[in-house]
């Protein structure tokens, strides 16, 4: 025989259990649904990549064909790789802004790659000695997607200003750059945009003197 | 016999050296002492940039080559009216490469090279001269940059169409780049682009001051043969 209090208590039990899996139930399908509506994908806190420093660009103002440097914290990567790539990133974001002075369409993602390698030595095939110094002159080569050269606005000028400025920047943030070199979707090519020579080496030393 | 043989040839000899003797004064007469060293002819080349396949930049829909193509005709008739020789890498809607371009130029052993181009961004008159660092002229020089020994000529020149076209009012600014073509060319070389005079002249419907202003295309070409007519004088002094 069982006692009253027991067939109470199971009931009790019973009940609470049912409860907790109706709640559960209803606390999942909720969850389910704001996941599909996106709200548990905002982001809320931004993504610390890097501590900001210092970073100047040379900005390129058409009216004047002139190079104006323009301070800015960013949050650059460590490796000088990405840091050049984010740094050129950022300023033709600032060139695709509406009102720039230099207006280019793109952004950021018209920067495919950058990629840094020892100048050559004069005379000899051979890459120049490290010899662990920290500004052993460096080769850049910038790699642009063919959609931004090709929706370039076309002109002396304003191609001219495009290629200095991406070089006078590369030069002040990472400066044992020495040289650049550009490519677009990795294939050299004549001209950015029917008129600037696309097909040379640049040197960083004369990017400001061209001024 | 030998002795014979240089008898009968003696004889053969005799009525030259006369005729040299008898000749030789009045010679003398008609050639100069010193020789006098003739001026080079002064030549410019136009190179009205882009064409056939090549539009260039779009101004206000019309494409680049057709401005470039009818400003190049118009300075042509601006200098030959002043007695300057002129050659022109194109005279109609062809393909020419950068370096037939240069080919031309060189071909002509030009005293002054134009290169014409037009854009919409920027105000007034760009010009630029190569970006290649100056170099000695020397007698082997390598295509792609025969233009190094020629740079300080060419910042010469364009001091002087600087001057020409202040002169006349119109904004000018001044760079260095890398231009395929004109870094080949073996003679003060510079590249005009020609944009609208004012802000305000860029929006499509105002006619003053922009590209399809005749007056403001006739005053650029104006001062431009001012200048080259000026740079001729200063190449004929000693």
């Amino acid at each position: 025989m069982i006692p009253r209090y027991q067939k109470v208590l199971f009931v009790l039990l019973l009940v609470a259990s049912v409860g907790m899996g109706v709640l559960l139930w209803h606390l999942l399908d909720r969850a389910h649904q704001r996941l599909l509506q996106g709200e548990a994908s905002t982001p809320t806190k931004a993504p610390a990549v890097a501590p900001a420093v210092q970073a100047t660009l040379y900005v390129a103002n058409d009216a004047d064909n002139s190079l104006q440097p323009q301070v800015l914290a960013l949050p650059l990567p460590a490796s000088p790789n990405e840091r050049a790539q984010a740094v050129l990133g950022k300023l033709l974001d600032l060139y695709a802004t509406p009102g720039a002075t230099h207006p280019v369409p793109g952004g950021a993602s018209s920067i495919a790659q950058v990629f840094l390698l020892p100048v050559p030595a004069a005379g000899s095939g051979a890459a120049a000695p490290h010899g662990g110094a920290q500004d052993a002159p460096e080769l850049a080569v910038i790699n642009l997607t063919a959609a931004f050269a090709n929706n370039h606005p076309s002109g002396l000028e304003t191609e001219t200003l495009t290629v200095l400025s991406l070089c006078a920047t590369l030069h002040a943030v990472l400066p044992q750059v020495a040289q650049v070199r550009f490519l677009v979707d990795g294939q050299p090519r004549a001209t950015l945009a029917g008129h600037t020579d696309l097909s040379r080496i640049y040197l960083t030393t004369e990017t400001m003197t061209s001024q | 016999m030998p002795w014979i043989n240089c008898a009968v040839g003696m004889k053969r000899l005799l009525p030259i050296f006369a005729g040299t003797f008898l000749i030789a004064p009045l010679l003398a007469a008609q050639v100069p002492a010193a020789p006098v060293a003739r001026p080079a002819r002064f030549v410019v080349v136009l190179d009205a940039a882009h064409g056939g396949s090549d539009n260039g930049a779009s101004l206000n829909g019309e494409p680049e080559k057709a401005f470039t193509l009818a400003l190049s005709v118009r300075l042509r008739s601006l200098l030959a009216a002043r007695g300057i020789a002129v050659v022109t890498t194109r005279e109609a809607d062809k393909d020419v490469t950068a370096d037939q371009r240069a080919e031309i130029a060189n071909h002509a052993a030009a005293q002054a090279c134009l290169s014409l181009h037009a854009t919409e961004s920027g105000l007034g008159v760009h010009l630029f001269t190569s970006s290649l660092a100056p170099a000695q002229p020397a007698r082997m020089v390598p295509w792609k940059t025969a233009q190094a020994a020629w740079v300080a000529r060419s910042l010469e020149l364009a001091g002087v169409l600087n001057s020409a076209l202040a002169h006349a009012s119109v904004p000018v600014i001044l760079g260095r780049t890398g231009l395929p073509g004109v870094d080949s060319m073996t003679c003060p070389a510079v590249a005009v682009e020609i944009a609208p005079l004012t802000a305000a002249a860029r929006t499509p419907g105002h006619a003053a001051g922009s590209l399809d202003d005749t007056d403001y295309q006739a005053q650029v070409a104006t001062a431009l043969a001012a200048a080259l007519l000026e740079w001729r004088e200063g190449s004929s002094q000693p």
